[in-house]
């Protein structure tokens, strides 16, 4: 079963006096359970795709089904819906609330969503558990190093259970060794059953995944699923 | 979000950025305060005025020499120029009217006081024995001027607090002999202190017979007559009556002027009363100022947190969730504001009252009320634009700003 299906997408934006397509023509399906890394060069496109895949963007034409639902027909409230409950996303600039500590930021989406507090701490500290941070509940993310900042990151992704998780350069801002832990990280989870969408320049972390899309001038390049040979 | 969460979520963006948020809180309760404390010192010096001049005496009809008002032309005013005095008789006289319950006629005059080497200059008074009843004056030893033909002063003398003190220490002072000009007088009794009230200060009076005080100076006019009416509803007719008396006996001319108390009260509680709303008015300027400043502040934390709306919207928030948090924030903001200027405004106004004793400095119930009111409303309708803001930003742009 398809968990995405894009038919026809275009995204287009005005700048200035000049348009730019940043996505043509755009097909794409995606099952579940897929670990899908989406490359090319900068202004490719691949992050707008990202954007449109996570309902943050809009497409200016096409459609685009998630879990057999055309999801962009539906209100920013409905959208807002689908995020909380089906979508997790991990940034390259991690994007913790720095007035928030970890275990807080964690269980941000889980408050916006009105669970009650008991579960949310329970899940909070499950997920502590989990990703090794038990020790640095308390700390705020600037007490945090960069490793741990996008383990909370990825806590706080994955807290509401989604199908789904975009991840846009994860492992920019770390080094070598945190970034395989980030990356072994994502891929754990993705063993459990979630869909991974990964976004990055790093030709090594894109090897990885077991399909690959490499993007150029808004279009699909090449499709390893759809590879000649 | 729950709505305990949206509180908590307020409270710690609030404080969170600690400058941002003291000067809002700041501008917000210097504005609160302004109007306790404004409204405060308006409506106490109404309440002053007001009080000073009911401690004149009750029910008061107050006759002058002399004309103020304008009258029609009248052929008497065009033989006689000036104005017939008073005269004790004249006082005497308006006995007869019955609205009237009691009288004094009023002289009055400086003079040296001296007492065993001591010398002063004080006021003197030359009045009635219904004078210290009638203006409410009370004595603190002794008795008042004796009750005796109005045009025979005995020597004697009620004096005030403050001269009591400086003329005889701790000593005794009733059954003292002092000297009034060139008067030699028993004091028989001593006023209680009041401190400055309008017109005299009765600390430094010195009050003697009426026909007395004339002989001390020199003259048969009275300064005043203070006509007591028998009530509240009975001034007019006593006005009336005082001016017809006065007018038969000055041969057909109105050469006297007749105030009610009331009248000047009147005028006085209008008059204040515009200018407490006045400042009043001043007041809620600076708050509307505050409230512009709140939203100025808002719009600064919309801007500053972009990213974190961003953010926020990619974790699931619906817009209806994020225009309540920071609705919530600017509320917080404003109700801290409002209580803290409510706070420094009576503290303000407390020591306004421990400064000025006499002086009833209350902010009235209807500024505050309005007050805090027209704080939380400003606070609440300027949070209400910048959070439409935070809601309408684009999720994608907003989190490449962060």
């Amino acid at each position: 079963m398809a968990l995405i299906e894009l038919k026809g997408i275009e995204r287009v934006f005005q700048l200035g006096d000049s348009t730019v397509h940043a996505l043509t023509a755009l097909n794409l399906s995606i099952g579940t359970g897929e670990y899908v890394a989406v490359m090319g060069p900068s202004g490719s496109g691949k992050s707008t795709l990202l954007n449109l895949l996570g309902l943050l963007d809009r497409p200016s034409a096409g459609s685009y089904q998630l879990e057999d639902r055309d999801v962009t027909t539906l209100s920013p409230d409905e959208q807002a819906q689908v995020r909380s409950q089906r979508i997790g996303f991990v940034f390259q600039s991690f994007h913790l609330v720095p007035r928030l500590t970890a275990a807080e930021n964690i269980a941000l989406p889980m408050m916006l969503a009105g669970i009650p507090s008991r579960e949310r701490n329970s899940r909070v500290e499950r997920a502590l558990a989990d990703f090794g941070l038990e020790q640095r509940a308390d700390h705020r993310p600037d007490q945090l190093s960069g490793g741990q900042r996008q383990r909370v990151a990825i806590a706080r992704a994955t807290i509401m259970q989604p199908a789904l998780i975009l991840a846009d350069e994860p492992t920019g801002n770390l080094d070598r060794h945190t970034g395989d832990e980030v990356v072994h990280l994502l891929e754990a989870l993705n063993a459990s059953g979630v869909t991974l969408v990964v976004v990055t320049h790093d030709p090594a972390l894109g090897a990885r995944a077991k399909r690959q899309l490499v993007m150029e001038d808004g279009s699909l390049k090449q499709d390893s699923a759809h590879a000649p040979g | 979000m729950r709505l305990a969460d949206t509180l908590r979520f307020a409270r710690d963006a609030a404080t969170s950025y600690p400058m941002r948020t003291t000067l809002s809180v700041l501008a917000m309760s210097i504005g609160v305060a302004a109007v306790v404390i404004l409204t405060a010192l308006g409506d106490g010096a109404r309440r002053y005025v007001v009080s000073q001049f009911s401690s004149l005496g009750t029910n008061l009809v107050i006759v002058l020499p002399g004309r103020s008002g304008t009258g029609g032309f009248n052929p008497a005013n065009a033989i006689t120029s000036t104005p017939r005095d008073l005269s004790i008789d004249d006082a005497a006289s308006l006995l007869r009217a019955p609205a009237v319950k009691r009288l004094a006629p009023l002289a009055v005059g400086t003079s040296e006081i001296s007492f065993g080497g001591r010398l002063r200059e004080v006021m003197v008074a030359g009045s009635t024995s219904d004078f210290i009843p009638l203006r409410n004056f009370e004595l603190a030893q002794g008795q008042g001027l004796p009750e005796e033909d109005w045009n025979r002063g005995s020597s004697v003398a009620v004096i005030g607090a403050k001269i009591r003190e400086e003329m005889f220490g701790n000593g005794p002072a009733v059954g003292q002999l002092i000297r009034v000009g060139d008067r030699r007088l028993r004091v028989v009794g001593v006023l209680k202190s009041l401190g400055q009230g309008l017109g005299m200060n009765t600390d430094e009076l010195v009050i003697v017979p009426v026909a007395l005080a004339q002989a001390m100076f020199n003259s048969n006019t009275l300064f005043r007559i203070l006509v007591e009416a028998k009530s509240r509803e009975a001034i007019p007719e006593a006005k009336e009556q005082v001016m017809n008396i006065l007018k038969q006996r000055h041969r057909g001319e109105e050469d006297v002027t007749v105030i009610t108390q009331d009248a000047v009260l009147a005028t006085f509680d209008k008059l204040l009363g515009a200018l407490t709303l006045g400042v009043a008015g001043i007041a809620a300027i600076s708050l509307a100022v505050a409230g512009i400043l709140v939203m100025n502040v808002m719009l600064v934390a919309v801007t500053q947190r972009t990213g974190e709306i961003g953010l926020l919207k990619a974790l699931g928030a619906t817009a209806r969730t994020i225009r309540l948090a920071f609705l919530a924030e600017a509320a917080m903001l404003s109700t801290v504001g409002a209580l803290v200027g409510y706070l420094l405004g009576q503290l303000g106004a407390f020591a306004l009252r421990q400064a000025f004793p006499v002086f009833p400095a209350y902010p009235p119930d209807w500024a505050v009320i309005a007050g805090l009111g027209t704080a939380l409303g400003t606070g609440l309708l300027f949070g209400v634009m910048p959070a439409r803001r935070a809601t309408r930003l684009d999720p994608v742009q907003a989190l490449m700003r962060h």
